[in-house]
């Protein structure tokens, strides 16, 4: 029996101020089909869901070509209002989320249960009441669905990020009718064990019957879940391949267009130097991802590695000490105390931090690349600024060419520094984010996460680029990731947090047995 | 290694030391204002009697503008300046209200119903305004206002009485064109409201003594927050610490009143205008509920982020639209309400501190740009009318002038709305660097 695609996209093409970012895309997805999308950043991937999705960037910048059809019928999505009556639901790379909300309120935003009252129907419906008893049902069972034990009444403000990846998630389960669900790099802001908690989710929600769009860079999960995978590059539509011909190292190539090197580098261990950051009994109250009690060295001139599961803490330690939430303890940078739970002492410390919570966050949308780079630099430690007497001035020249050195080494996608960073891809912004950081030239980079939602290209870039850092300048790292694997390449040393506490340290080279007992919290009985 | 692990209510405690710490800087205007005060009064030696008599006739005249701007600020757009707008069109309706001959009770309802289209369509031009200038709502407030002063003068210093035919000599100025600068509205629509019994020559009607109306507003909150903890979800109950300061509260106030009436002291001359009072608490109730239903909804999550909204599917210009819409007609009843108990007003000059007198009193009472409650609008009509009050008596007593005082008091209004938004400024500055790190 002939099953009609829900969803087919014919020949869609976008331009955006006359760069053409997407050419003659085909696209066409069964009912009940995972269908993943890949392709580096800035290939058009968000801009093709933007598409289906009605969003406003799309329509404000000359609209586009090419024809979408639902279930057979052609649709003009001239709205996400529209977009959603037609079934189609959206988990955007970026939060959309009400911070001041609480869960439930997001889940149900714009669908809140109403019930007339004496108001309404003098008035209209408008006026109608919510029934917040109804809503925080419904919310229930939509977190139900995913499996996931998040409260209903907390507000989003203050939640792990991995929390409100959920709520978003959950908030599309809990729409009526949803015929095609959106997922635009879902994992990128999970760690692992959430991510795989995640993708059963994903399965769970296909074999109800909802044809799914699962956007990743991650590479293997693209594999686990999808049935059929397409392949983008430089906006033009690669192949479709069903998942069972194809394999990682065939998309990565697909993805870049060149044949792809994944030798293991090889480890260096660099010499242990004096002790630049000293950890003692560090506490921090970062909800999700608590740290009780760490003792931690940073040796000068070392990539140190920090790892573990979601929600042992991992997280919290450069939070901590970053003065982002409230933290006791003793911190010293270079045998000076660090003052605790004040954002400003770090910075003036040489202390600066890529947080794990990047996604447009904290970067200055409506600025140029250029200016974004400089930012931190500039405001923290006023560089950049040629003063003439009383007078300063931004020193134009250094800024740009500090961009344009930075763009070259992260691979950023743009046309060039004084693009504006909100016409980025999301992954770009992410690299505007790394630059930021080392701009700022610290004593100490604290970077979480540093290569989520970066193409399989760009990480190793990225990477490359830490440990660059290291071996020219001597700067000391301190990285933060959910991904061994990515710890294992570039550090000297891997800690493991386990409970809020350092469980071990181990090296690079020791066994994946070693790594896997920490992690579970038994102890090894060799000492590392 | 040895030394003692941090325990968690350790670091609770260290957080709940910052909390109170960000209380206070938080509610800094707050007890500023609340220490000026006392002070004030303790200078101004100003006995109980009269502060208390100007201070109940002051809050039944403004507390109502001040609940006008709650609204707007929900929704995102800020102190709403073109309120102003709202307090033209109510004078504009008085003037006629007056000339037709309309007075007390039924001339302040015409009133209410005639200005309520007039601001509708006020409030809908404005924030169509609004929606071209978002982000910039205050400024663009503000300039409306005093392009609408152009237009307000325009009618009625050259068309009234001319092309407007109005033939009324106590109204238009002896030339025959234009209206007077000052309109009495004895014998009008003064004390409409306030004091509805005076036309049928009853005096105790609807006008209960203070004592007696602070026992009667005791006993109404302490059933309304009975009904309140019945009726409202377990999370969002009050406190028992809330609960008893609000019952010792509640005690002391019968108390004290018991005490007034008993000993027959001055305080029992003061009467209380209840009509008034209780519009003012139906708005605040209103205001309780709307802000539940799904209009009030929408109003907070634009607020919150016009963006994420949009994609939701909010209709955001259509919200913002309605947020000033109902601004603007809860200003022309507020303003209706403050002209009747005057009973005199300037036709060219009593809505210009509107906007900026009302924006000030609101941020006394601990309202940011983007979060206004109504209890900071009722403490702030309190606070800063409380500053009116014994200004100048305070400047009388320290300097001998009480011009002084009176300079101080301005001084303080504009001060207050500049630092205001200058720390707004600031600190989105400040919260945008802290996520920058
Ligand atoms: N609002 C905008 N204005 C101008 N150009 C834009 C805008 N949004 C995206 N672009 C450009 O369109 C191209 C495709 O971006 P898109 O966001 O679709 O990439 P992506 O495949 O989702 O990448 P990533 O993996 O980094 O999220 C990029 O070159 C980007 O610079
Ligand atoms: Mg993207």
């Amino acid at each position: 029996m002939a099953v009609e695609p829900v969803l087919r996209m014919k020949g869609i093409s976008k331009s955006y101020y006359g760069t053409k970012v997407l050419d003659s895309v085909n696209l066409s997805i069964m009912p009940g089909e995972v269908h993943g999308i890949v392709g580096e950043n800035g290939a058009g991937k968000s801009t093709l869901m933007n598409i289906l999705f009605g969003m406003n960037v799309i329509h404000s910048t000359g609209g586009f070509e090419g024809s979408i059809e639902i279930a057979g019928q052609p649709v003009q999505i001239k709205s996400p209002l529209q977009a959603m009556a037609l079934g189609i639901g959206m988990v955007h790379q970026e939060f959309m989320l009400l911070p001041n909300y609480s869960v439930t309120e997001n889940i149900k935003l714009n669908r809140e249960v109403l019930k007339p009252n004496l108001a309404s129907r003098i008035f209209g419906p408008r006026l109608q009441s919510l029934d917040y008893d109804k809503m925080y049902a419904d919310a229930r069972k939509a977190l139900k669905r995913l499996n996931i034990d998040i409260d209903e009444y907390a507000t989003i403000a203050g939640l792990p990020v991995g929390y409100m990846q959920f709520t978003e998630i959950a908030r599309e389960l809990d729409k009526e009718h949803l015929r095609i669900l959106v997922f635009d790099e879902p994992t990128a802001v999970l760690a692992e064990s959430e991510a795989a908690h995640l993708l059963e989710a994903i399965k769970e929600i296909a074999a109800a019957g909802i044809a799914v769009l699962f956007i990743t860079h991650r590479l293997n999960e693209i594999m686990e879940v999808c049935d059929n995978i397409t392949v983008l590059r430089d906006g033009r539509h690669v192949v479709t391949k069903a998942s069972k011909d194809t394999n990682v190292i065939e998309l990565a190539e697909l993805m870049v267009g060149r044949s792809m090197e994944f030798a293991g580098r090889k480890q260096h261990y660099s010499h242990k130097g004096r002790p630049i950051l000293e950890i003692k009994q560090l506490t921090v109250d970062m909800p999700g991802e608590r740290v009780r009690g760490v003792d931690l060295t940073a040796y000068e001139g070392e990539i140190l590695g920090i790892g573990g599961l979601a929600g042992q803490g991992k997280i919290g330690i450069a939070n901590g000490i970053m003065g982002l939430f409230p933290a006791a303890g003793d911190v010293k940078v270079a045998g000076t105390p660090l003052p605790l739970n004040n954002p400003s002492a770090s910075i003036a410390a040489g202390l600066a931090f890529v947080s794990e919570d990047r996604r447009g966050v904290g970067l200055l949308l409506n600025s140029s690349i250029e200016v974004n780079i400089a930012s931190g630099a500039m405001f923290g430690k006023k560089e950049f600024i040629k003063t003439w007497g009383p007078f300063s001035q931004v020193d134009q020249a250094a800024v740009r060419e500090n961009a344009q050195k930075l763009i070259g080494e992260l691979d950023i996608r743009c046309t060039g520094p004084r693009q504006l960073v909100r016409q980025l891809s999301g992954g770009n912004q992410q690299k505007v984010c790394i630059a930021r950081a080392l701009t700022m030239n610290p004593k100490i980079l604290l970077v979480s996460e540093p290569t989520r939602g970066i193409d399989v290209g760009a990480k190793q870039l990225v990477l490359d680029t830490l440990r660059r850092l290291n071996e020219e300048l001597g700067m000391t790292i301190v990285v933060t990731s959910s991904e061994l694997a990515e710890l294992r390449s570039i550090c000297s040393r891997i800690a493991i947090i386990t409970d809020g506490r350092v469980a071990g340290i181990l090296k690079p080279d020791d066994s994946d047995v070693n790594f896997g007992l920490l992690m579970a919290g038994q102890p090894i009985s060799k000492g590392a | 290694m040895q030394s003692r692990p941090m325990t968690t209510s350790e670091t609770m405690l260290q957080g709940r030391m910052a909390s109170a710490r960000s209380f206070l800087v938080r509610n800094m205007v707050t007890i500023m204002f609340l220490v000026l005060s006392a002070v004030g009064y303790k200078l101004s030696g100003m006995t109980p009697f009269l502060f208390l008599m100007d201070i109940v006739a002051r809050l039944s005249r403004n507390a109502f503008l001040v609940l006008a701007l709650i609204i707007p600020v929900m929704a995102g757009m800020g102190l709403n300046f073109s309120i102003v707008l709202g307090a033209m069109a109510a004078q504009a309706i008085v003037i006629f209200v007056t000339h037709w001959g309309f007075a007390g009770l039924p001339g302040i309802l015409l009133s209410m119903a005639l200005v309520t289209p007039l601001a509708a369509i006020l409030g809908y031009l404005t924030g169509s305004l609004f929606n071209r200038t978002k982000g910039q709502e205050m400024i663009a407030g503000l300039i409306l206002g005093y392009f609408a002063q152009g237009i307000y003068e325009l009618v009625f210093l050259q068309l009234v009485g001319g092309i407007i035919p109005m033939d009324n000599s106590t109204i238009i100025m002896s030339s025959g064109v234009g209206v007077r600068t000052t309109i009495d509205l004895t014998n009008g629509l003064k004390y409409g409201l306030d004091w509805p019994g005076q036309y049928w020559g009853n005096d105790l009607l609807l006008r209960p003594t203070l004592p007696w109306a602070i026992i009667g507003m005791a006993v109404a909150l302490a059933v309304g927050i009975v009904i309140y903890q019945l009726r409202v979800d377990k999370r969002q109950r009050l406190g028992s610490t809330q609960l008893v300061l609000a019952g010792i509260g509640l005690a002391w106030a019968c108390w004290w009143s018991v005490q007034q009436i008993q000993a027959r002291t001055q305080i029992n001359w003061i009467r209380v205008p209840l009509l008034t009072w209780l519009v003012i608490a139906g708005a605040c109730v209103g205001l309780h509920f709307f802000s539940r239903t799904k209009l009030g909804q929408d109003m907070r999550s634009v607020g919150q982020d016009r963006h994420v909204a949009a994609v939701a599917g909010i209709d955001v210009n259509r919200v913002r639209i309605a947020a000033i819409i109902l601004s603007m007609v809860m200003a022309a009843w507020g303003h209706i309400i403050f002209l009747q108990n005057i009973g005199t007003f300037s036709t060219y000059g009593s809505h210009e501190q509107v906007g900026l007198y009302s924006a000030a009193a609101l941020l006394i009472g601990g309202a940011t740009v983007a979060r206004a409650t109504i209890g900071h609008a009722l403490l702030g009509t309190l606070l800063f009318h409380t500053l009116f009050i014994v200004a100048p008596a305070a400047g009388r007593q320290l300097f001998g002038d009480a011009q002084i005082g009176e300079y101080f008091r301005v001084f303080v209004a504009y001060g207050i709305i500049g630092i205001t938004l200058a720390m707004h400024a600031w600190k989105q500055i400040l919260q945008r660097r802290s996520v920058d790190q």
